[in-house]
């Protein structure tokens, strides 16, 4: 969840870009020098983009092992991986959890984020100093800030559990990362933790282009609190909420590195997900073919959610 | 921007055209490495090393003991290249599609034969090594299809840390037998310490940690549904119903059971030799014992640890042979004894158990564990892995409530 500002700011400068005047004489020319300046953009996207989905894609098919390193030769299997994985037992349980994963995390990062962006739109003093301290999560190397979740969830001598029987919360420590029961939100309450200065960053920025006059207005109207957050924020935030929600499922479907670093996928796969699969059938069994397939469908899930998340700025920008 | 002079038309298709040189030239920079292969130089002035003694000082000593052999059989430059455990394979298989195999390559022993089953090592006997005088376990796992491919100057396994202090001021001696290591283990847990400290991780890491139990108890990985496995499973599962295993064993890798024990939150621990340097830099009073036994007659079967060198197939026929005489070099008798010393590990030449127990005798508790330990490979070769995911999941079920330990490995996927 790091760069997707540039992403979207990618997006739209694309989309409103004018389109250069022409000259008649010397056309010829310009149209190589147009052409020479997008090849390497093309290559770059070929040799970036192009080339690993198709490799991926083709792998898929191919019972690509080890030994294909070695020796170069990946035989046809044809839906063999696909077949292999889904009539996995894990396959449902991580299907499951991986949309209960990105619907949980999505719906928490959100929430927070927006009631945070919406404290820190009004002024106050240190407000700034405040904002700065929730992108900590951001700037934290995930690895880092996963161990310390780790260190922090620990059952017997972690501080949450600590913390909460001290005030009297809990009777008995909360087995966050050891019962396959609880294991699952907590990898979600950390994601949260992790996807709220993403979430608070668009919004805010979001809230401060609403020009402060129509808030003037509705007043007079009567719009105030609640009301005015309905009729006068909440619609004109609504494509940076539809940006926000969009890529925040794509990054959020995609997560591996946070759950590796606190349940491995544990205990008892209750926090398998299709990417924690994938990775562990590429990485650690060395199924490539497996791996590919599995991270296949992932990227089909994702390319839906994307297919809407295109539509919608599409509309946008139409309007 | 209508009326664009001829110059500035001519400076934008020259700076396009720039921009695409970096690409031109990376182009052709990736074609020339194929050619070095084919040369047959019969002198072979220097040879590439990788391993994953990334972190000093295993790697300088590694280093040093290279350097020092490459003199003896008369290569000048020994180039050494660690990386972390985890990428060594990635890395391997990156550098066999490319062609750039190192010339010597450390393998962790049960990844030799998934890799010798690729065809990417030479078979060790045709350099005219042989594991005469090893032990039985280091030479199971570097070998493959009848064809010897590693050899391991150094082993490690899995024994019972305990804390000598804290087991003599409550009057218990270290256990022997599994019923003597739920009592001990019980009678040790207080409100601020459990008794005893095992791995039972998601991971390969986790399936090593159990088998003691499973290996001692007579079970079998080509039998996971067997009784004796089941049994097994019923003591960690005892070990931590009764409380004197914390639940978070499920979450705990090696380094924290480790952690535990140093900070004695747990008197007694399953670990291997490569933590004493931290178990004496805590200044910890510590004994090692055997993994116990569960009823007479039984031996006490630890997992076999521990890294060999191959000799990677890089085509170039000189460069191997001499890689062969550099594994050799690694091997003898007085190197072995030197990376065990530095490396917390066991000699595997059987001939030099006694003196090397009698120079390091807190290494003693592992030198008999080393002599009988049992290759995770030994068995079902590159099939292991599979198996070993069965293996941890089956625990893991267990250990979670979620099955019962006759019908857990079953669950878990063992046919």
């Amino acid at each position: 969840m790091s760069d997707t500002p540039v992403l979207a700011a990618a997006s739209t400068t694309a989309a409103t870009a004018p389109s250069p005047p022409r000259r008649r004489g010397g056309r010829r020319r310009e149209q190589i020098a147009k052409v020479l300046f997008v090849v390497p953009a093309g290559l770059t996207i070929v040799a970036l983009f192009g080339y690993p989905v198709i490799k991926n894609l083709t792998m898929s098919f191919q019972e690509y092992t080890l030994r294909t390193f070695f020796t170069g030769k990946a035989p046809f299997v044809g839906l063999a991986n696909y077949a292999e994985v889904v009539s996995d037992d894990v396959f449902s349980k991580a299907l499951a959890n991986t949309a209960l994963f990105t619907i949980g995390s999505i719906i928490g990062q959100f929430v927070l984020g927006m009631l945070l962006a919406l404290f820190f739109h009004k002024n106050f003093p240190l407000n700034g100093v405040l904002r700065a301290l929730f992108l900590l999560p951001w700037l934290i190397p995930i690895i880092a800030g996963t161990a310390a979740w780790r260190a922090l969830l620990e059952q017997d001598s972690g501080i949450v559990n600590l913390a909460l029987e001290r005030v009297g919360i809990l009777d008995s420590p909360v087995p966050w990362l050891t019962s396959p029961d609880v294991a699952l939100v907590s990898v979600i309450l950390v994601n949260i933790w992790l996807g709220i200065p993403f979430n608070l960053t668009l919004l805010y920025s979001g809230l401060q282009d609403i020009p402060e006059e129509l808030y003037e207005a509705g007043e007079l109207d009567g719009a105030t609190g609640w009301k005015a957050f309905w009729h006068i924020t909440w619609p004109n935030l609504r494509a940076v909420v539809s940006v926000v929600l969009m890529l925040g499922v794509i990054y959020t479907l995609k997560v591996l590195d946070i759950i590796l670093g606190l349940t491995q996928g544990g205990p008892a796969n209750a926090t398998q997900t299709i990417a924690t699969q994938s990775y562990q059938r590429s990485f650690v069994e060395f199924k490539f073919g497996e791996g590919a397939a599995l991270s296949n469908i992932l990227i089909l899930i994702s390319l839906v959610f994307a297919i809407v998340y295109l539509r919608a700025t599409r509309r946008q920008v139409d309007e | 921007m209508t009326a664009m002079p001829t110059l500035r038309r001519r400076l934008l298709t020259a700076a396009a055209l720039a921009a695409l040189t970096p690409l031109a030239l990376s182009a052709c920079g990736g074609g020339d490495s194929d050619s070095s292969g084919s040369e047959t130089t019969e002198t072979v002035d220097s040879l590439t090393v990788l391993d994953y003694y990334t972190e000093d000082p295993g790697h300088t000593q590694t280093g040093d003991q290279l350097t020092k052999c490459g003199t003896t059989i008369g290569v000048a430059k020994i180039d050494h290249q660690s990386v972390p455990g985890p990428t060594l394979i990635q890395n391997v298989l990156q550098q066999a599609s490319s062609q750039t195999l190192p010339d010597v390559l450390m393998l962790d022993n049960p990844d030799i034969q998934q890799i010798a089953e690729t065809g990417a090592l030479a078979p060790l006997e045709d350099y005219d090594l042989n594991a005469e005088g090893f032990a039985e376990g280091p030479v199971a796992a570097a070998t493959y299809d009848g064809k010897l491919y590693g050899l391991q100057p150094g082993a490690n396994t899995l024994a019972i840390f305990y804390n000598k202090d804290v087991l003599e001021k409550a009057g218990v001696e270290p256990p022997k037998t599994w019923d003597e290591l739920k009592a001990t283990a019980k009678k040790l847990t207080t409100d601020k310490q459990y008794g005893f400290a095992f791995n039972a991780t998601a991971d390969y890491e986790g399936a090593w940690q159990f088998l003691p139990p499973m290996w001692t108890n007579g079970g079998d990985e080509t039998n996971l549904k067997s009784p004796e496995v089941a049994g097994a499973l019923q003591l960690w599962k005892d070990l931590v119903d009764e409380g004197s295993v914390s639940k978070s064993a499920i979450n705990w890798k090696q380094s924290d059971v480790n952690d535990q024990f140093i900070a004695g939150k747990a008197a007694m621990m399953l670990n291997g030799p490569w933590q004493i340097p931290s178990l004496d830099k805590a200044k910890i009073n510590y004994g090692v014992a055997t993994f116990p036994i569960n009823t007479a007659g039984q031996t006490s079967v630890a997992p076999l640890g521990g890294e060999a060198w191959t000799v990677p197939v890089t085509g170039n026929e000189a460069k191997m042979a001499k890689a062969a005489e550099l594994v050799a070099c690694m091997n003898t008798d007085e190197n072995q004894m030197l990376r065990a010393k530095q490396g917390g590990l066991v000699p595997t030449k059987l001939a030099l158990a006694d003196q090397y127990k009698a120079e390091v005798p807190e290494m003693a508790g592992f030198v008999d564990a080393v002599a009988t330990a049992r290759a995770r490979t030994g068995k079902l070769g590159a099939k292991w892995p599979e198996t070993a995911k069965t293996i941890y999941t089956g625990m893991q079920l267990v250990l979670t409530g979620q099955a019962a330990p006759a019908d857990a490995m079953a669950k878990a996927g063992a046919s």
